[in-house]
């Protein structure tokens, strides 16, 4: 019975979506308020009713109801309820649904915080978001019913999640990241919605920028938490491998970094809007890009479930008219809300513009190397594969090269400023920082590594540019006391990002030249030297958990004399699917992790195993935690509440509903 | 000339320059880093280069696993019921590695035809086949496979 509330629930909320793509859609088109002033109500019952279905399904996993054919295939009676419950999304069908709830909170959140703006926008901006979800809804509805019942033949027990997937990463890492990917859908209909209405303008980008903000800001924190878990979970110590599937999620991330900068300028000045406009259209055709490569299963990955060729063509289709649908009305419409250049090019805007041109050539990089496999593939011309050193080629120079301008980026003024002002800015600090990227790297290893002094060299810039901005706006030395008060949410939140960039940088770099690794054989009692640390494996034991059976390796780790960790990497079978999973063990610091995997037995007693040592290899997702949690402390800006209201009063007066 | 198309000119250029050096740049890195795959079938009849890293993926063919003693050395055979080609792989195996599954591994073919696996690449569930795999085993049944001799 609970399946088939959830089915109807399901359809319930495609009629739903369909009244919101439709009606309020007609009403701004004929200037009937009734059918406009619908929209927050359609969004609301759309909400409700995938929360519904979101909820039966949810249900069906927690009651072991495996005549549901998504709860038997990725489910398991053994399985701990939290893995039952996250189990839920672990899976093609259950995370599309997972996709459509958090389209539908986007949408519901949309219509509670924009009672500034005017009716017909927030009536155009749902509706588009309708529009989205009606696609979506259709797919789920059409090729991958979550609520698909096995009857008559209802399976004893369930085939079980994944145990790659049983891991309290994987309860986190999708939601926060489909945050990101579908939150992206608010800047693209605010775009498409400003498009119709012909009035892009600076108040559009003020509407604009704290959504996108914020969808950026998930995705970061998505995209480093499944770095994190790949780290740990996939137990071989990588932490970006360029897998297609994490380029899925990368693109939109580096689409939507040019977005917020591009944004900040379209707000302050109002330029670039037509660009900016583009970039919202782009950001979001890639994250359905993303989807389409991920679900259509065209990708060897952890993340492409096994799925059929049907599901591919249906969002290859729902893609191509999203993406050559908005670029046809931006062709149509663009032109009229062109904008004049009014600025130097030595100026805040000329900072930002080198911003957006290395972020959307990455982008276009990430996408050739993402997509020629599989161009190839489809003209029969050999299955190719492009590997990681293709990407670290092009990227790493073009990181390297927008890292000088970041740091003068925050100084700079608006319109015009002068290289001489800049000279004066940083010139001492540079210097310091100059001075520092000779010494650090001698003091790992001795030896000098000039990749390292580099990274010192190019994240002290970045570091040094944003507290030098801190010093300024506070005012030190100025003899009138701190001016806390300059210190705006906007301003930290910048700050904040930009920092956690530079201690990105300075991860990935680290942890790339001074990483060590052995792959050897292991017998109780051996013993091996590892970036200064001694490993001990003193003891072997065989351990029951709630669904697997692990073999134990306990390791003593010590520096000297002093003891350092005990680490138990495990090797698991899981009983329902047979399935052998490694769980290493790591024991980590800000300076370094060391991390113990084991291989297979060999022999009587003796182990594969595998000993790394990671310098600094936390400084990435503490860094990519940074700059996700700076771009959502940009939302805290009051700013953005004053303005909307008093924008909304302005609006009220000057525009009807034909605005 | 009037500032506003000097200002457009700089800006132009900027761009031009800045993406056909990164598309340069991305062609170059790309011309050496792309690795085709090939079935065995294609290997064992003397199509692959041996000078380059290319991919080769297939079944493991049931018992020709063999694991050196006293270090992490291991060979196996990869089959796509055509024909079957030797791998040798140094170092930890995935979990999902086992004889009658589908891998694909990097590397170069040596002399004599046997692939030096750099990375060896199983799928991450048991339902799942690396979809060149599945292409490259179509229209193959086990029954019509050449005799695999280790």
């Amino acid at each position: 019975m609970i399946p088939e509330i959830g089915h109807l629930a399901l359809i319930i909320a495609f009629v739903f979506a369909m009244g919101l793509a439709v009606i309020p859609m007609w009403g701004a088109v004929r200037g009937n308020s009734a059918a406009l002033n619908l929209a927050p109500t359609l969004a609301m019952g759309l909400l409700v009713f995938v929360a519904i279905a979101f909820a039966m399904l949810a249900v069906s996993f927690l009651k072991d109801d495996f005549s549901v054919a998504v709860v038997a295939a990725n489910s398991n009676s053994l399985l701990p309820a939290i893995f039952k419950f996250s189990a839920l999304w672990g899976n093609h069908e259950g995370s599309l649904l997972l996709w459509v709830l958090i389209l539908s909170g986007w949408m519901a959140a949309v219509s509670w915080f924009s009672h500034g703006l005017p009716s017909v926008m927030v009536a155009r901006v749902l509706s588009v978001m309708g529009m989205i979800a009606v696609g979506f809804l259709a797919f789920s509805l059409l090729t991958s019913n979550p609520f698909e019942r096995l009857l008559p033949n209802i399976p004893l027990d369930g085939n079980d999640l994944n145990p790659l997937l049983q891991d309290p990463g994987l309860i986190i890492h999708p939601p926060l990241l489909y945050m990101g990917y579908v939150g992206l859908s608010v800047p693209f209909a605010f775009a498409i919605a400003a498009l119709l209405g012909g009035r892009l303008d600076a108040s559009w980008a003020r509407w604009s920028r704290p959504w996108t903000n914020v969808a950026w800001g998930f995705l970061s924190l998505g995209i480093m938490l499944g770095s994190w878990w790949a780290y740990y979970e996939l137990g071989w110590g990588g932490w970006w491998f360029w897998d297609p599937v994490e380029n899925a999620s990368f693109m939109p991330w580096l689409m939507g970094t040019a977005l917020v900068h591009s944004l900040a300028v379209t707000e302050k000045r109002g330029v670039f809007r037509a660009w900016t406009v583009l970039l919202a259209i782009f950001a979001f055709s890639l994250s359905l890009l993303g989807t389409f490569l991920v679900r259509s299963g065209v990708l060897t990955s952890v993340h492409a479930f096994a799925s059929d060729p049907e599901r591919g063509l249906f969002i290859l289709i729902f893609l191509a008219l999203v993406i050559g649908g908005s670029l046809l009305l931006y062709a149509v419409r663009a032109p009229t809300v062109a904008s004049r250049i009014n600025y130097t090019a030595v100026s805040r805007e000329s900072l930002l513009m080198v911003n957006n041109l290395v972020f959307t050539v990455s982008t276009i990089i990430v996408l050739l190397g993402t997509l020629f496999p599989l161009v190839m593939d489809a003209f029969s011309l050999g299955k190719y594969s492009v590997g990681p050193p293709y990407f670290n080629a092009v990227f790493v120079p073009l990181m390297a090269l927008v890292m000088p301008f970041m740091a003068i980026g925050p100084l700079s003024r608006w319109r015009e400023d002068s290289a001489a002002r800049w000279l004066h800015e940083l010139l001492v600090p540079g210097a310091v920082v100059v001075v520092f990227a000779l010494a650090v790297p001698l003091l790992f290893g001795g030896r000098f590594n000039v990749w390292i002094a580099l990274a010192v060299l190019l994240s002290g810039w970045v570091a040094i540019g944003v507290l030098k901005d801190l010093w300024r706006r506070l005012g030190v030395g100025s003899g009138y006391g701190l001016r806390w008060q300059t210190l705006t949410p906007s301003f930290l939140g910048m700050a904040t990002a930009h920092l956690g960039f530079a201690a990105v940088v300075m991860g990935a770099v680290v942890v790339t030249q001074l990483n060590e690794e052995r792959d050897l054989l292991m017998e109780v009692g051996d013993v091996e030297f590892l970036g200064g640390y001694r490993f001990e494996l003193t003891a072997l034991s065989r351990q029951a958990g709630p669904n697997y059976m692990a073999d134990q390796a306990v390791f003593e780790i010590t520096q000297g004399d002093k003891p350092i960790a005990t680490l138990i990497p495990e090797k698991r079978r899981y009983f329902a699917s047979g399935q052998m999973m490694t769980e290493a063990a790591i024991d980590g610091s800000v300076w370094r992790d060391l991390e113990i995997a084991l291989g297979e037995p060999v022999e009587e007693g003796a182990w594969a195993v595998r000993l790394q040592f990671k310098p600094m290899v936390r400084w990435l997702w503490l860094g990519g935690a940074l700059i996700g949690f700076g771009a959502l402390l940009t939302v805290a800006d009051r700013r953005y509440r004053r303005q909307s209201m008093r924008q909304s009063a302005a609006v009220a007066e000057a525009t009807g509903l034909a605005g | 000339m009037h500032p506003a198309r000097k200002q457009r000119l700089i800006l132009v250029s900027l761009v031009v320059v800045l993406s056909s050096t990164a598309i340069g740049l991305a062609a170059y890195a790309l011309r050496d880093n792309i690795n085709l795959f090939y079935p065995p079938a294609e290997v064992a009849a003397g199509k692959a280069p041996i000078d380059r890293t290319i991919r080769l993926g297939g079944m493991v063919v049931e018992g020709s696993i063999e694991r050196s003693r006293d270090e992490l050395d291991t060979t196996f055979w990869v089959t796509d019921y055509k024909a079957s080609v030797a791998i040798r792989y140094s170092g930890i195996l995935p979990d999902l590695f086992a004889e009658g599954e589908g891998i694909v591994a990097e590397g170069r073919l040596d002399e004599q035809g046997v692939l030096i696996a750099t990375q060896v690449l199983a799928k991450h569930d048991e339902n799942y086949m690396p979809p060149e795999v599945a292409a490259a085993l179509e229209g193959n049944t086990p029954r019509s496979a050449a005799p695999y001799q280790p």
